[in-house]
């Protein structure tokens, strides 16, 4: 069966995307990127060092050519900032998709709902293909689905807090309304995070601490691709209900006595 | 005679007439992935060498990094 993820017209047969923070080396990174299977990985945006210019940042160490490379627009209080910083990511001419971030609170990283969509109409109108990251607000999903966004992207939790998947109903009623891949992006911590929200239908998901701060983040880079397979697969088998009583698995006849 | 600009939020001093080009190899810029931003005006690479930079101009230089969901 052909399960591919397409996004704005591009294919992906892995359903892991990863972000390029918090790695400890450039060796961690590219480790975890090769067991990962990953075919897309997130970046941001920042002033160049003017008095190092030539060092060399992790990015450096990455193979450009394997990845499709998605610019962010972390550190973004406002539309305006936002739209600003997808813009000059747009300069760098490696991409005119955007992972739209609008978050004006640092202690919870929560993505502002009104500025996103402003951001997400300007973006889409100025042709950029727009992966907005949201709360699980299925109102404002179809909303961002409705000005040309090309996925939605709800968090299961906040940024870095490894908490998982803390509200699945209304990403649940998200994966149900929605018309473009809905990408579960921030807060899943473990494997098995990654499952379940596969198992509740999300079409891929978006990792980064969980890999990078992981003792050894191939190896959870690994059991994240394995996850996220088996949750997919899970989904597309069509599972059982969950009832209140039991059933016997075995005839109720000829039992012997 | 020298003028002074704003380079990535800090004050720069450097001679009239500097085009943008100048400025960024004086610098030892050579990053692959960056962009300009002159006055809110991002330019395009082609730009570089005519353009010449003026007394009280605001520069952005950016590059890619790893990360997102950062600290606003």
């Amino acid at each position: 069966m052909d399960d591919k993820l397409v996004i704005a017209g591009k294919e992906f047969k892995s359903r892991l995307f990863l972000g390029t923070g918090k790695y400890r080396s450039a060796e961690e990174m590219n480790a975890a990127f090769e067991a990962s299977g990953t075919e897309l990985i997130t970046v941001a945006l920042r002033r160049l060092d003017l008095s190092t210019p030539g060092k060399k940042t992790l990015l450096d160490e990455i193979d450009w050519s394997r990845y499709s490379i998605l610019p962010n627009t972390a550190g973004s209080r406002t539309a305006d900032e936002a739209v600003r910083t997808a813009q000059m990511a747009r300069a760098m001419g490696l991409s005119d998709w955007v992972k739209l971030e609008v978050i004006p609170d640092a202690k919870y990283l929560l993505p502002d709902p009104i500025g996103t969509l402003e951001a997400a109409k300007r973006l889409v109108d100025e042709g950029f293909v727009v992966l907005p990251y949201i709360n699980d607000d299925p109102v404002l999903a179809k909303r961002l689905e409705e000005v040309g966004c090309a996925t939605v992207m709800p968090l299961a939790s906040p940024i870095g807090s490894g908490q998982g998947l803390v509200s699945f109903e209304q990403i649940k009623i998200i994966v149900e309304q929605a018309r473009v891949p809905v990408v579960v992006d921030a807060g899943i911590g473990s494997a098995s995070d990654a499952a379940l929200a596969m198992e509740i239908g999300a079409d891929a998901c978006l990792i980064n601490t969980a890999v990078a701060l992981a003792k050894d983040p191939a190896m959870m880079a690994a059991a994240m691709r394995m996850g996220i397979e088996a949750g997919r697969a899970a989904y597309m088998a069509g599972r059982i209900p969950k009832m209140a009583y039991a059933t016997a698995s075995s005839p109720l006849e000829g039992i012997v006595r | 005679m020298s003028i002074q600009i704003t380079l990535n939020g800090k004050p720069e001093g450097l001679e009239e007439g500097t085009t943008l080009s100048q400025l960024l190899e004086s610098k030892g810029v050579k990053a692959p992935r960056v962009a300009v931003e002159l006055n809110r005006r991002i330019l395009r690479r082609e730009e570089y060498p005519s353009t010449e930079i003026r007394d009280g101009d605001r520069l952005e230089v950016v590059t890619l990094v790893g990360g997102g969901g950062a600290r606003p």
